[in-house]
């Protein structure tokens, strides 16, 4: 029984590998047509294959005596001692099932949006091949059975990453955001690996069942090791913390993101909206229980970072033109959200809501952001600008964008029935339960959420009828059928019985909506929606007015809170000048210059010697009679 | 009679014009002509120490002979790698043809 | 001292060969240098005959003038332009070159003409018999050259087809 649902999933990780194989061997043979097929074909059957794993994970093997089971199987790949070793492997379990529904449904949604969003790029097959090398690392990151397989699928999501926002390489602020992104969750990464190291040096292990286990003698007893007044573990759980906060965009390693939106906006949908930037939610709740038992201050941390970022998020988001770095800082908000749903959650039973919660918000959120980001691609792909003043009255050229990005619009502001009231409301109940302030927190950014959502919905859809050189019309079939069908998972997967399936400990328990929390939070986002509708849907002066009379905090929430600035002084300024400069100039004139001084003299020496070998015949006999001349003078006298 | 310094002398001579040829000259032909001026001193000392000294043997006159026999065996098989080589490079220049050095 | 017949044309031949040894080294125009070469060569087969070894001038003059010759000639025309000239020696070679030369001429002149040949005989007349020469070259005895005879013929046909293997085109 099990053993052929591991060989469906190392086919899942399988196929997408050949894909970039294939396509990226193939050297540009390809037709577009071909390489848009191969692509998406293996997808298909990529996402099919993983519908099967998890039906048959969830409702018939994965179960036993009501507790969802670990499954693992895995091979030895290095040995450090008898105990430490890394494997590589695959790991079923409830949540890792689940990413790969959504990574797999996601990532297919967006190759076939790509045939038309795409249509006649430079470098079509070159994008497929990165889409393909992407979807295999964040299949094997889900599924990877420890730590260190993780970090290795972690850096290979980063790179695919890197690539396809520097997608458009001639664009030098593509290029920019590329590396900009990559160094910054590179930094991040620094802090992860030195997390792994110091947690495996002191629990002697990799691997997730022996970290994770409730009743394991990790969890049981901890080292007791400290450093700077905190125990050596937490250092090591908040280290990792730091990389998850890196590709999850936390606060304050969150300028990486808006850049990245450079990269093409299907990319965008896939990677910076539904799956990779949630590998930091996804990699806290895969060591929960470590989290939860060893090192309940640094889960504290993780609830307050994911708090503190979603406000600031929220409210940047509210000032930005930019369609797609709205949709940014809306992704960076919604992930915080699931931070403090994790940050806030207990362990076993109803008090894993906030588990639960997360892992529901990451799964309706990955669907309706990359439904938002595809119809924003939809209508930059009809209008040829990201800036909002380029758009308005857009509803009559784009029926069908406009209708999937009203429920995705819906979905995220919280409105039953759509799938974003369901989980975002588990997560406030949760934090309830457990922080007053962060729920109040959380309850004021769901209204700015409504609020800001539609003001771009207004935005771009109604408002100021905006003339057009061009008539904006959709994108074609490839484009429009994932709307509709990403419309649809919105409209459903809010039902999903999510307390039966993903839970702290495996046991489904019993929740049901708390109305005395839902209602409040509906009536927020319809607060939200109403001042947008005020402000946005006919043009007219409030926002100016509102902008004039909080001008100084317009200013600097447009400008980001200046995060940007402030990382550019302190790396330009401070370490450029202070630090590096020197060292630079101690490379260059002190180790250079040792170099450059035995060079020299060799050269000067060879240069001064290599007459001996000139391979000049008669030089060699003028030196062979002259010596012989001197020698049989020496002789004679 | 002819004493025998005279022959010496012309002898020395052409052994040193034919040196300063080898050394000077910027052509492999010309540098090969030297060389037979070299050797052609050689035998003329050879003939001459046989005549005057042992008149009565005749191992210089043979040694001159084999030498004789062995310049021109040299100088065939000189001239072939000469018009080998100017075949390949075009020129017989020494400084010139630099591709036999490395 | 009187002056005999075969001291004049010692000093004529002795002329010939300084003269024309130094501008077979000197001449740019390469076939000029071959053929005061040339001079040289038949101005020794002259001081053989004077020396009496006949033989040897015959020999001298077939081999190198009759054969070696006419392969530089050959060969000049090969790669060579006629007229052309040959580049300009750089004067620190001239200056080298002249120094090596003087100061070993010197040298060897110094140490020859200082030596006493107390064995120096009147050149007996007539010229050797060419039956010795021959038997001497075909004997296996003491002071007789079968056996260098066979090596040289060797090495000659080791060199003729070197020659050819190495000229040939591809």
């Amino acid at each position: 029984m099990q053993s052929y649902i591991i060989i469906i999933s190392i086919l899942i990780l399988a196929l997408p590998l050949l894909n970039f194989l294939v396509l990226g061997l193939a050297d540009s043979r390809f037709s577009h047509k071909t390489a848009g097929t191969i692509g998406t074909f293996g997808l298909s059957i990529v996402a099919i294959l993983s519908y099967i794993t998890a039906f048959n994970y969830f409702f018939d093997f994965g179960k036993i005596d009501g507790v969802y089971q670990k499954f693992t199987q895995s091979v030895e790949w290095l040995r450090f001692s008898d105990t430490l070793h890394i494997d590589l492997g695959i790991l079923l379990d409830p949540i890792s099932v689940m990413m790969l529904v959504v990574i797999s449904t996601v990532s297919l949604m967006v190759h076939i949006y790509s045939l038309g969003y795409m249509k006649g790029e430079r470098g079509f097959q070159r994008y497929y091949a990165f889409l393909s090398l992407f979807t295999f690392s964040m299949l094997g990151l889900v599924v990877a059975t420890n730590i260190f397989q993780m970090y290795i699928f972690w850096e290979l999501v980063g790179v695919s990453s890197f690539l396809l926002i520097g997608f458009y390489y001639t664009k030098p602020s593509a290029v920019k955001a590329a590396k900009k992104a990559f160094i910054v969750t590179r930094f991040a990464d620094l802090g992860f690996l030195i997390g792994i190291l110091i947690l495996s040096y002191f629990t002697n292990t990799f691997d997730f069942g022996a970290l994770t286990d409730p009743n394991g003698s990790i969890i049981g007893n901890p080292a007791s090791a400290t450093f700077m007044g905190f125990s050596v573990l937490s250092w090591a759980t908040l280290l990792i913390f730091m990389g998850g906060a890196g590709k999850s965009a936390m606060l304050p390693l969150h300028i990486w993101l808006p850049d990245a939106m450079e990269g093409p906006t299907p990319v965008s949908a896939l990677i910076h909206a539904a799956t990779m930037v949630v590998a930091g939610v996804y990699l806290v709740a895969r060591l929960f229980p470590l989290y939860f038992f060893v090192t309940p201050d640094v889960l504290t941390v993780v609830a307050y970072i994911g708090a503190a970022t979603s406000l600031f998020a929220a409210v940047v988001a509210c000032t930005q033109t930019d369609i797609k770095r709205v949709l940014a800082f809306s992704t960076i908000s919604q992930i915080a959200y699931m931070m403090v749903a994790l940050g806030v959650s207990g362990f076993g039973g109803h008090d894993g809501l906030g588990y639960m919660s997360s892992m529901f918000h990451l799964f309706t959120h990955a669907f309706f952001k990359a439904l938002l980001f595809l119809g924003a691609g939809a209508v930059i792909h009809a209008v040829h600008s990201n800036e909002m003043g380029d758009m308005g009255g857009l509803r009559k050229y784009l029926p069908i964008t406009h209708i999937t990005f009203l429920i995705a619009c819906l979905s995220i502001a919280g409105i039953p029935p759509f799938s974003g009231f369901f989980s975002k409301d588990e997560i406030l109940v949760a934090a309830f339960h457990h922080d007053k302030i962060l729920f109040a927190c959380q309850y004021l950014v769901a209204g700015l959420t409504a609020f800001y959502m539609f003001r771009l919905y207004f935005g771009i859809f109604w408002g100021k009828e905006t003339h057009y050189h061009h008539t904006p019309h959709e994108g074609g079939v490839a484009m429009s059928a994932p709307l509709i069908f990403l419309g649809l998972l919105t409209l459903v997967t809010g039902f999903v019985p999510f307390h039966d399936l993903i839970t702290t400990n495996g046991v489904s328990f019993a929740a049901h909506i708390d109305w005395a929390i839902a209602i409040p939070s509906i009536l927020v986002g319809v607060a939200g929606i109403a001042v947008a509708t005020v402000m946005y849907k006919k043009p007219s002066d409030i926002p100016n007015k509102v902008a004039t009379a909080f001008n100084g905090f317009y200013v600097a929430t447009k400008n980001k809170f200046y995060f940007d600035e402030i990382y550019l002084f302190v790396t330009k300024k401070i370490i450029f000048n202070c630090i590096s400069t020197p060292i630079a100039w101690f490379d260059r004139h002190i180790v250079d210059g040792f170099m450059d001084f035995q060079a020299f003299w060799s050269n000067m020496l060879s240069s001064n010697i290599r007459y001996l070998q000139s391979g000049r015949v008669q030089q060699y006999v003028w030196v062979f009679t002259a010596s012989a001349i001197v020698i049989a003078a020496l002789v004679i006298f | 009679m002819i004493p025998i310094e005279y022959y010496f002398v012309i002898s020395t001579l052409m052994l040193f014009i034919g040196v300063y040829g080898f050394i000077t000259r910027p052509n492999m032909l010309a540098m090969l002509m030297s060389l037979e001026l070299i050797l052609n001193a050689v035998n003329i000392n050879f003939a001459v120490f046989n005549r005057y000294l042992y008149a009565d043997q005749l191992e210089g006159m043979f040694f001159s002979l084999f030498s004789i026999g062995i310049a021109a065996a040299e100088t065939a098989v000189a001239i072939a790698i000469i018009i080998n080589v100017f075949r390949h490079e075009k020129k017989i220049e020494t400084n010139e043809v630099k591709n036999l050095k490395y | 001292m009187e002056i005999t017949a075969n001291q004049i044309i010692f000093f004529i031949l002795s002329a010939i060969i300084v003269v024309c040894s130094v501008f077979a080294v000197t001449e740019r125009k390469i076939l000029r240098a071959a053929t005061h070469l040339l001079f040289v060569l038949l101005a020794t087969a002259g001081l053989y005959f004077l020396l009496n070894y006949h033989f040897l001038a015959a020999v001298q003059i077939s081999v190198y003038v009759g054969g070696i010759l006419i392969l530089f000639v050959f060969s000049i025309f090969l790669t060579s332009q006629v007229g052309s000239e040959m580049p300009a020696v750089k004067l620190s070679r001239k200056i080298a070159g002249l120094v090596v030369s003087i100061s070993g001429a010197a040298l060897c002149l110094f140490v020859l003409l200082t030596q006493n040949y107390p064995g120096a005989q009147e050149i007996s007349e007539g010229e050797i018999d060419m039956t010795e020469i021959g038997q001497a070259l075909m004997g296996v005895d003491e002071f007789q050259y079968l056996l260098p005879f066979e090596a040289i013929s060797v090495l000659l046909l080791a060199c003729i087809i070197a020659a050819i293997l190495v000229a040939r085109k591809k």
